[in-house]
């Protein structure tokens, strides 16, 4: 009897029941008093009325989740061609949302000019291929060893060479990506739920499928190969994949035209859900936020920051929007980002920052 | 004393092999420090080569220009009787030459197995559109490879960690999953710069078995900087002895031992 006495009584709060119920319940608490001071209803608009919305319109949410998929799906695309490069060379490389607009340019330009649709796509496969060799030779092989800085001002230097030589080439005008050609399915499936329509466009199923389809084929390639691995070696130490005789050369162009495939199959879904131009580069510049989000040298992370971002800025903008005023969805994925900064400055999934003192 | 000896190591017998690896007058600069100062030696077939010297004496600089990391500005380096100035490191590494690092660099997010299957990226031949496949020739010749190289884990007797990152295991194991790299690309001549360099007496045991085990079952030719100088006399069919970037030794054990530079070199001289 006396040693139950003595000992202490069990805190209510190690029970993570009790601790969440006791969060929710300050929660709901606090958002009684702010409803009733709330004069002018702008907790109530912020906190309340969208969450009502979206109960009362499930077929909207679904909707608008899915076109923040669609665009995630997108973001993720371009991101993994960073995180490509980024982990192979430790370059980050500024061009890769250029080297989408060139390589869709490419591809539409070349079918304008006579070429059948399918042949364009391998021709080019083949100037990303040049491109890749040409920028090994002509930027990063005399760049070895410089500082990380120069490398990332060399790949501007790329950027505006691409503009203006994809400009010169296939000239400045937006351009019809040639979807139909490439038996890329056209119009919309509509789709009868939760009572109400949702339309889903033929291209963004095409598009999160082919994706899928290629960020498991790049996993899968990177796991079980010789040149998989031989990648992920020097990633991981430059001077030990030289001594087993890894030629670093031929790993910068393997690796700078595998972020040309993936960066030709973005344009090509990019393209044919708005047209081809360059001001698809601002759009690349949206991986930004998803590297920051999902860490720069994670393929999962490029992945779940793009859908993060794209579901994230579609929700906002279709939601919260209205409330300033609409038009946030350009800014919200950089508002997120800086948020991440703040907490988790390596991202997501990325490789903890570890500084030896 | 025309009928030398023969030693229970063969000592003498290798000592007189066909010279694999010649260094010849090479000098090395960074700016205005001298690394190496015309320095030459060979390294024979079969043998176990030392490189010592206090620290500093240009050791892990003459592996470099050996491997081909550092271009040394004068002399050659003659591999398999072909004469070459310059030597870059996948072009060695292609012919023959393993090495292994003073601070371990291994992949250290890969498993033992992938870091050892990196060291057959040079015996693999198949093509970029196979591998890309996974499929037919490509799969057969990564089976193969794994054998090969879970062999070496048995040799090694790294089995238990065969599938472990290798940034997670303890010194003394990261430095044999590096041999095993080493090894896996099946070497001619095998560089080890300080095989057992902050080990316990157990494990430099265990490394000394297998560099002798390496060295006779396989006839690896090795050369090897170490500090530990028991374990240099007992290993090494030859020595040579570095200070300040020259050479100031060179011959068996006994000789350097008995050399009055080596001993000043070490242990100071009154000027």
């Amino acid at each position: 009897m006396s040693d139950i006495a003595t000992r202490p009584a069990p805190s209510l709060l190690a029970s993570p029941l009790v601790k969440f119920g006791l969060i929710v319940a300050a929660i709901v608490v606090a958002l009684a008093i702010g409803v009733r001071l709330d004069t002018s209803n702008t907790l109530y608009a912020i906190f309340v009325d969208p969450f009502q919305q979206m109960v009362q319109a499930p077929d909207l949410l679904v909707q608008t989740v899915w076109e923040g998929l669609v665009s995630g799906v997108l973001y993720a695309l371009i991101a993994l061609g960073f995180v490509l490069i980024f982990k192979a060379s430790g370059v980050f490389n500024f061009a890769q949302g250029i080297m989408v607009v060139f390589a869709a340019l490419t591809l539409v330009g070349l079918y304008e000019k006579g070429v059948p649709a399918f042949l364009a796509v391998i021709i080019t496969l083949g100037v990303m291929f040049a491109l890749a060799v040409t920028i090994e030779r002509v930027v990063l092989r005399p760049l070895v060893n410089q500082p990380d800085i120069i490398l990332f001002m060399a790949t501007f230097g790329i950027t505006y060479f691409l503009i203006g030589f994809g400009e010169a080439l296939f000239g400045g005008n937006p351009k019809q990506m040639i979807a139909e050609q490439l038996y890329l399915p056209k119009g919309a499936v509509d789709l009868q739920i939760l009572g109400g329509l949702v339309s889903l466009q033929k291209i963004d199923i095409a598009a999160a499928l082919i994706a899928s389809l290629m960020i498991a084929a790049l996993a899968a390639f990177f796991q079980y190969t010789r040149i998989g691995r031989a990648l992920r070696a020097v990633a991981d130490s430059h001077k030990a994949a030289l001594s087993v005789g890894i030629s670093l050369n031929q790993i910068w162009v393997i690796v700078w035209f595998t972020a040309g495939i993936v960066a030709l199959i973005t344009g090509i879904m990019w393209g044919a859900r708005s047209d081809v131009s360059f001001a698809l580069e601002i759009v690349a510049l949206k991986a930004l936020p998803v590297l920051i989000l999902g860490g720069f040298t994670s393929i999962p992370g490029a992945i779940v920051g793009g859908l993060i971002i794209g579901i994230g800025e579609k929700l906002g903008e279709f939601y919260w929007g209205p409330l300033v005023g609409g038009g946030i969805e350009s800014w919200l994925a950089y508002f997120i980002a800086l948020g991440f900064l703040l907490f988790r400055p390596q991202g997501l999934f990325g490789d903890k920052i570890i500084e030896r003192i | 004393m025309n009928a030398e000896p023969i030693n229970v190591t063969g000592t003498l017998i290798r000592a007189k092999g066909e010279v694999l690896l010649s260094v010849e007058n090479i000098s090395l600069r960074f700016g205005g420090v001298k690394a190496i100062t015309d320095v030459s030696f060979d390294i024979r077939k079969g043998e176990i080569r030392a490189i010592i010297g206090p620290n500093g004496a240009g050791k892990t600089s003459m592996l470099n220009c050996i491997n081909g990391f550092y271009q040394p500005q004068e002399g050659q380096i003659v591999f398999k009787g072909e004469r070459r100035a310059k030597m870059r490191p996948h072009r060695a590494a292609a012919g023959g030459i393993a090495r292994t690092f003073q601070n371990v660099a291994l992949f250290k997010g890969m498993s033992t197995l992938d870091n050892i299957m990196t060291g057959r990226t040079l015996k693999m031949k198949k093509g970029f559109f196979w591998q890309a496949l996974r499929h037919g020739p490509a799969m057969q010749e990564e089976i193969a490879h794994r054998r090969v190289v879970e062999d070496i884990i048995d040799f090694l007797q790294i089995e238990h960690i065969r599938k472990l990152p290798v940034g997670k295991l303890p010194y003394g194991l990261q430095k044999r999953v590096e041999l095993g790299r080493a090894l896996a690309m099946e070497p001619e001549l095998l560089l080890l710069d300080e095989p057992m360099a902050g080990m316990n007496l157990e494990e430099k045991e265990d490394m000394c078995r297998f560099i002798l085990d390496v060295n006779n079952q396989f006839g690896t030719t090795i050369a090897l900087i170490e500090h530990d100088m028991g374990v240099v006399m007992d290993l090494s069919d030859r020595v040579v002895v570095l200070e300040y970037g020259r050479k100031i030794a060179d011959g068996t054990p006994d000789e350097v031992k008995a050399n009055q530079k080596v001993i000043d070199a070490y242990l100071g001289v009154a000027h």
